[in-house]
């Protein structure tokens, strides 16, 4: 097992996170990686890319949105309960590397995965500006994190509770016309990595975006994660999971990820039932 | 001993009782059922014992197959499990998947007038007794040599290394990438052709050997083979089995819908999703089902897609039946059960809706011109034959490449041109000191039986560079 040894949660609670034992994936991870988590015997194979590891501690965090049955197993794991199964690290870490001016954008959970990315590209001597985003105040996470892993941090929210009243995009394209950037990096929900790799693409600044689409094995196995980047098919667990930006095809990858969309939903709501019941 | 009064080598092969196909295509259990103790012993009266057995040529292990059929004649079922212990790990897997047509029974002399002797039919049962009956005794071991050897990948090869290492008196660890032990066993072949509690027992009959097993660990990635080698490893196999599943590289292929035969199985079989909402990984559940490719994984898709619950499932091969490089009982299993075969007809691209599913494919009618590199007659298009098979689901079980996990991160192993492991064919040593490969890393994908072949060679040779030097 792998005990889980801190917990938190985020985004009034509709986020978690979770420190996990796993020292042999702590050790090896990069940031850009991810792993494949199941909670018990009849579980699911579920790929998260994971927001932080502490190689001398032997642990790893994930940071996860509760979607659906599998997420809310996880929601209920408690501190010293565990994961039944993890297993990585997967796909190719990010390249990092010295550019000048890096501009990182991230959106909901996508926050999570970025931290790494960001405090690797600053560590390596890039100048770092970070833009993240939520829905409203409440549900942004990891501000003072990402406030320390970049030199500059702007915050937006669609409602206007907190920082600029706004999308991420509009931001973005101030930072840009503002000059001199090298290198975007863009993860967060599908629409989001497709709009901000659109703006990008005007000012012809190179994006990276993540991608987390439907797998099971995570080791290029079942081909479930293929995804088409200029013109050519992909597997997202062995090829990515980061991918030139402007190269995703955006629109085939959102109707992917509907695959389950009915059997996701009635399995959650059988699960919730089954637990409010209890 | 045999019902009939006809002598030894004449009379009728004892059939094995199956499930009723209409029942069967419906349920995941087991489709043969097992002989029984008086069945065993009556066909296991019709061996010849040949004193030169060209069944045992035939067996890529080489099980001494009279031995073990004349221990069951004479009842000793005991005596036959351990006579095939000593050439063969995994006798209930065999008995169930091995091509014996093509092997020992291909060679049997009885066979050249009538039937052949039902060796794998045999070898089943022997297993099933043991695993009902026995006592759980172990065959001996030899005593500790104080070498340590890593097994990578715990499938049909891996598990025969591990198995012959282990009572040689070496301490074997498998690594394995999946949650679960077996390799191909668990992820691939489906639990009515191999149930998977069978698996499970042969893997913890090798767990009670002495054999360590890590799961959820993707040599490559969690570890190195040199940090393998540097945690103080003496030897190493390789034996990750086939990894990239092959499409068919025509426009639509990323439609909902189409899956690689990969996924398809690993979510029945490993993941259990036949049961699901009682297990949470869920699997498309087709009405129209289509399979492209006509192997033994191709006929597993179809069978799976039926007992799922599909109203029609149509397998789509471009040759014809004579070139289908399924086992003839699997195609025959297909058939009875309900399912179609499109012959000669080759997929020329998929059709969807506005939500991006699968709504159909089109194909070209194929004519078989002249033979190709293969040897096999080539199959030319019938110009102007395009025609529509309207479907929800279509399975893709066409091949698999070799996969680069472990293999891009060993850069001092010598690849082919297709990225699989070069090996000595009579060995398995690789160019890299102290690493053995085997299985489909090394051969491309090919059976059970080949794969455990191969992992004999190797241990063989493991051993004698564990005793003697590379």
């Amino acid at each position: 097992m792998f005990t889980i040894v801190k917990r938190e949660e985020m985004s009034q609670g509709t986020v978690i996170l979770n420190e996990i034992e796993a020292p042999l994936i702590a050790r090896k991870a990069k940031p850009g990686q991810f792993v494949i988590l199941k909670a018990n015997e009849d579980g699911e194979r579920i790929p998260l890319t994971m927001a932080d590891t502490n190689p001398e501690k032997g642990t790893i965090t994930i940071i996860y949105m509760v979607v659906g049955k599998s997420t809310a197993l996880f929601r209920d794991l408690k501190v010293g309960e565990g994961y039944q199964d993890v297993i990585g690290p997967l796909g190719k870490p990010t390249h990092l590397e010295k550019v000048g001016k890096v501009v990182c954008v991230g959106g909901g959970t996508g926050v999570a995965v970025l931290h790494p990315i960001t405090r690797g590209l600053k560590e390596v001597g890039n100048h770092v500006t970070c833009i993240i985003g939520a829905r409203n105040k409440g549900l942004l996470i990891l501000e003072e994190q990402m406030k320390a892993a970049s030199h500059e941090l702007k915050v937006c929210t669609d409602d206007g509770s907190y920082g600029h009243h706004g999308f991420v995009t509009e931001v973005l394209r101030e930072v840009l016309k503002a000059g001199d950037i090298k290198l975007a990096v863009a993860i967060g929900p599908v629409p989001m990595m497709k709009a901000v790799s659109a703006i990008t693409k005007e000012f012809n600044v190179e994006t990276l975006v993540s991608l987390n689409p439907i797998m099971v094995d995570g080791t290029g196995m079942c081909g479930g994660c293929r995804v088409t980047v200029g013109g050519e098919t992909k597997f997202a667990c062995v090829d990515g999971p980061e991918f030139d930006g402007h190269k995703v095809d955006y629109d085939e990858l959102i109707l992917r990820l509907r695959a389950y969309q009915e059997d996701e939903r009635s399995s959650h709501s059988h699960y919730c039932n089954l637990r409010d019941a209890k | 001993m045999s019902e009939s009064d006809g002598k030894k080598g004449q009379s009728s092969r004892v059939a094995m009782p199956e499930q009723d196909p209409k029942v069967r295509a419906r349920n995941f259990l087991e489709v043969p059922t097992g002989y029984t103790v008086k069945m065993a012993q009556e066909e296991a009266s019709r061996c010849l014992q040949c004193k030169k057995p060209g069944c045992v040529e035939g067996c890529p292990v080489g099980v001494d197959i009279p031995g073990f059929i004349d221990l069951i004649a004479h009842g000793d079922f005991t005596g036959a499990i351990r006579n095939l212990w000593r050439k063969n790990a995994l006798p209930a897997v065999c008995g169930r998947v091995c091509p014996q047509e093509s092997q020992c029974e291909g060679k049997c002399i009885v066979g050249k007038k009538g039937q052949p002797v039902a060796i794998g039919n045999l070898e089943r049962f022997c297993a099933d007794y043991e695993r009902e009956h026995g006592q759980g005794e172990l065959p001996p071991k030899a005593g500790p040599t104080g070498k340590r050897v890593a097994v990578v990948g715990s499938g049909p090869s891996g598990l025969t290394v591990a198995g012959d290492l282990i009572v040689k008196g070496h301490d074997v660890t498998i690594f394995e990438a999946f949650h679960k032990p077996g390799g191909v066993l668990v992820y691939g072949i489906p639990e009515f052709r191999l149930p998977k509690a069978i698996v499970a027992q042969e893997v913890n009959f090798l767990e009670r050997l002495g054999v360590k097993i890590e799961c959820n660990a993707v040599v490559g990635r969690t570890v190195s083979l040199d940090e393998l080698f540097e945690q103080g490893y003496d030897a190493i196999y390789v034996g990750v089995g086939a990894g990239l599943p092959k499409f068919m590289n025509i426009p639509g292929e990323n439609l909902v819908g189409i899956l690689s035969a990969n996924e398809y199985l690993t979510r029945a079989n490993l993941m259990k999703a036949y049961k699901y909402p009682e297990v949470d990984t869920p699997i498309p559940r087709g009405k129209n089902v289509v399979v492209l490719g006509a192997g033994n994984v191709a006929m597993d898709s179809a069978r799976t897609a039926m007992r799922l619950g599909a109203e029609t499932v149509k397998i789509v091969y471009r040759r014809s039946r004579e070139e289908m490089p399924a086992r003839h009982a699997e195609i025959h299993h297909a058939e009875e059960e309900g399912i179609e075969l499109c012959l000669l007809t080759n997929p020329t691209r998929y059709l969807g809706d506005a939500n991006g599913r699968l709504t159909g494919m089109e194909c070209l009618r194929m004519e078989l011109g002249e033979p190709d590199s293969s040897g096999r007659r080539r199959p030319v298009a019938v110009k102007g034959s395009e025609f529509e098979i309207a479907c929800d689901l279509c399975i893709v079980a066409v091949g698999s490449g070799a996969n680069p996990l472990l293999t891009s991160e060993t850069p001092d192993m010598k690849l082919n041109k297709w990225g699989n492991v070069v090996a000595d064919e009579r060995n398995g040593k690789t160019s890299k000191k102290a690493v053995w490969a085997g299985g489909d890393i090394v051969t491309g994908a090919a059976t059970v039986i080949l794969a455990m072949g191969a992992g004999r060679a190797a241990a063989n040779s493991m051993h004698d560079y564990l005793t003697l030097g590379w």
